[in-house]
């Protein structure tokens, strides 16, 4: 007992990092039973929701915006129904004759009584209200505003009682309430991810508090900051890693969902938000986000206390 | 205060108060010799824990500057003091085991918190136990073993690593008469191979059993040398009259 060790100093030749299990073994845990990892599951499934709904408005005004950029609708608002018609002739075989114009529709009469009828009723019901007369139109750039006026002037000789409209006009303010959902989905993303952030911050603070003897005598044995800053963000990253597969989960089958009950809708414009298989990668990502976010909040947490230490 | 040969430590004007209370330390200007064994004495609420901690680099001073192996440790940057940790051992007064590590595990976290590979640590811990006689308790929890044991296992952590300076406050202060000695010879083994040794005691009786061992004495936060330790160069005929002198003071 009384003759120490060969004096070697072995502690001058290792190169083995001070990390892992190894390290881990001054904070016990136990996975899942602390708040955290449930917290942060709620939050990434949050987030996944909100993703998913902000990707598939941005699909949908995406493709509402692709289909409608060249869309022209050309009403011939005339009370006589037989100028009506003469008109209507006039002006497809004008448009047809523009190089611009790719593709038209004259919408035949019975199609605008049936998309009528339940507001104005059936023809044979005596209806008196006269229907203009309407072609679809789709040019083969966007209908800019000039664009328009230019067709206007076009069909003002042959078809003076044509009107001529851009269809992505009517549905600016659809696009408004789509560009303003997905900011709302966008902020909401970033409050959670605050709100975890302070979730973790609280407990990276919390774990701190409660083993901060070892964390004292680790750091008056020579360990650094970061090494002690390495076991709490290893545990954060567990529990983060945890939630956020769990929250995944969570998120995309809610998401699912939602999207299943409005493809039951069968609406084109609706069927047009789906999301994408890069879509699917992009909320795939949102965990492992959340795990970065955990580990680098319970770096400086921890290193923010370590400070205050000599 | 200029680093003499084989100084390994030195306190200039060195003041410290907690908070806005009266100084606990004033005016300590000492140096520290590589290879000698010194025993730092003094009532309760001299300042003992406290000195000790400004040496294992636990606290800084309010006042006065204080060099280790060469370097000004008050500007050090923070990120460089661990490199001055490792060259220290520390045991402390009431052990600070990490109660849900084995003896084994705690004798090992300087080496691990080094970076020595497992595979090389293994042979050296258990060498560190068996010199403490606790080779048959290396998996026991701190809270199964007795106050001795315990103490052991802190020793063996401080020793470990081969620090150049050993700082222990009170070490014998929970154990027995026979295990106070016992411990007493292990500290003096190491000083023989060259570890300078400070063991902050109130034991008058340790003094006497320890040959050519410094005695520091605090007094109300000040600094006395009865045995003219703390001058450069020490003095080489304090030793008994002058340990007797001092175990009688305290």
């Amino acid at each position: 007992m009384m003759r120490p060790p060969p004096p070697e100093r072995t502690q001058k030749t290792g190169r083995a990092r001070f990390g892992g299990e190894r390290a881990a073994v001054l904070v016990p845990r136990r996975h899942l039973s602390g708040p955290v990892p449930w917290v942060i599951a709620i939050m990434i499934a949050l987030v996944v929701i909100a993703a998913a709904g902000g990707l598939a408005l941005g699909n949908l005004a995406k493709t509402a915006r692709g289909e409608l950029s060249g869309a022209v609708t050309v009403q011939i608002i005339e009370a006589n129904s037989a100028l009506r018609e003469e008109q209507a002739v006039i002006a497809a075989q004008l448009l047809a004759q523009d190089p611009a114009v790719e593709s038209l529709r004259t919408v035949p009469q019975a199609e605008l009584d049936e998309l009528l009828e339940p507001w104005l009723g059936t023809a044979e019901a005596g209806n008196p209200v006269p229907i203009p007369a309407l072609i679809d139109v789709q040019l083969r750039r966007a209908a800019s505003e000039a664009e328009i006026a230019r067709l206007q002037s076009l069909l003002k000789r042959g078809a003076p009682a044509a009107r001529v409209d851009a269809q992505s006009h009517w549905l600016q303010p659809v696009y408004s309430a789509l560009s303003a959902m997905q900011y709302l989905a966008l902020t909401m993303i970033a409050l959670l991810l605050l709100t975890s952030v302070a979730a973790v911050w609280l407990a990276a603070r919390s774990s701190f508090a409660n083993h901060r003897d070892t964390v004292e005598i680790v750091h008056l044995l020579g360990g650094t900051d970061k090494q002690i800053a390495r076991i709490f963000q290893r545990s954060v990253a567990i529990d983060a890693m945890l939630g956020g597969i769990v929250g995944l989960a969570l998120g995309a089958a809610a998401s699912w969902l939602i999207a299943r009950q409005f493809s039951g809708l069968e609406s084109g414009m609706v069927s047009a938000g789906s999301l994408a298989p890069v879509d699917w990668f992009v909320i795939a990502l949102i965990p492992l986000l959340g795990v970065g976010i955990a580990m680098l909040t319970a770096r400086i947490t921890v290193t923010s206390a370590l400070r205050r230490m000599l | 205060m200029n680093d003499g040969p084989g100084n390994i430590v030195t306190f200039d004007n060195v003041g410290l108060r907690y908070g806005t209370d009266p100084e606990v330390l004033s005016d300590l200007s000492f140096n520290l010799f590589s290879g000698r064994f010194y025993f730092l004495t003094g009532a309760s609420g001299a300042g003992k824990t406290s000195l000790l901690k400004l040496l294992y680099l636990a606290q800084r001073p309010s006042r006065g500057a204080i060099r280790m192996f060469g370097k000004d440790v008050i500007t050090t940057p923070r990120d460089e003091l661990p490199h001055f940790r490792r060259r220290l051992g520390v045991v402390f007064q009431n052990f600070r085991l990490v109660d849900h590590l084995s003896a084994f595990d705690n004798v090992a976290l300087p080496l691990r918190v080094a970076g020595v590979r497992e595979a090389e640590l293994m042979r050296p811990v258990a060498e560190m136990l068996d010199w403490v006689g606790l080779t048959h308790r290396a998996h026991a929890l701190p809270a199964t073993l007795s106050g001795g044991e315990q103490q052991r296992v802190a020793i063996a952590r401080a020793v470990i690593g081969r620090p150049d300076l050993l700082v222990a406050d009170e070490p014998t202060g929970n154990v027995d008469p026979d295990m106070a000695l016992k411990l007493l010879r292990l500290f003096e083994a190491l000083n023989r191979l060259g570890t300078t040794v400070v063991v902050a005691t109130h034991d008058a009786h340790l003094l006497q059993n320890v040959s050519d061992c410094l005695i520091m004495r605090l007094d109300k936060g000040r600094l006395h040398d009865p045995t003219g330790a703390l001058r450069y160069p020490p003095r080489t005929d304090y030793k008994r009259t002058a340990t007797q002198q001092a175990g009688d003071k305290t």
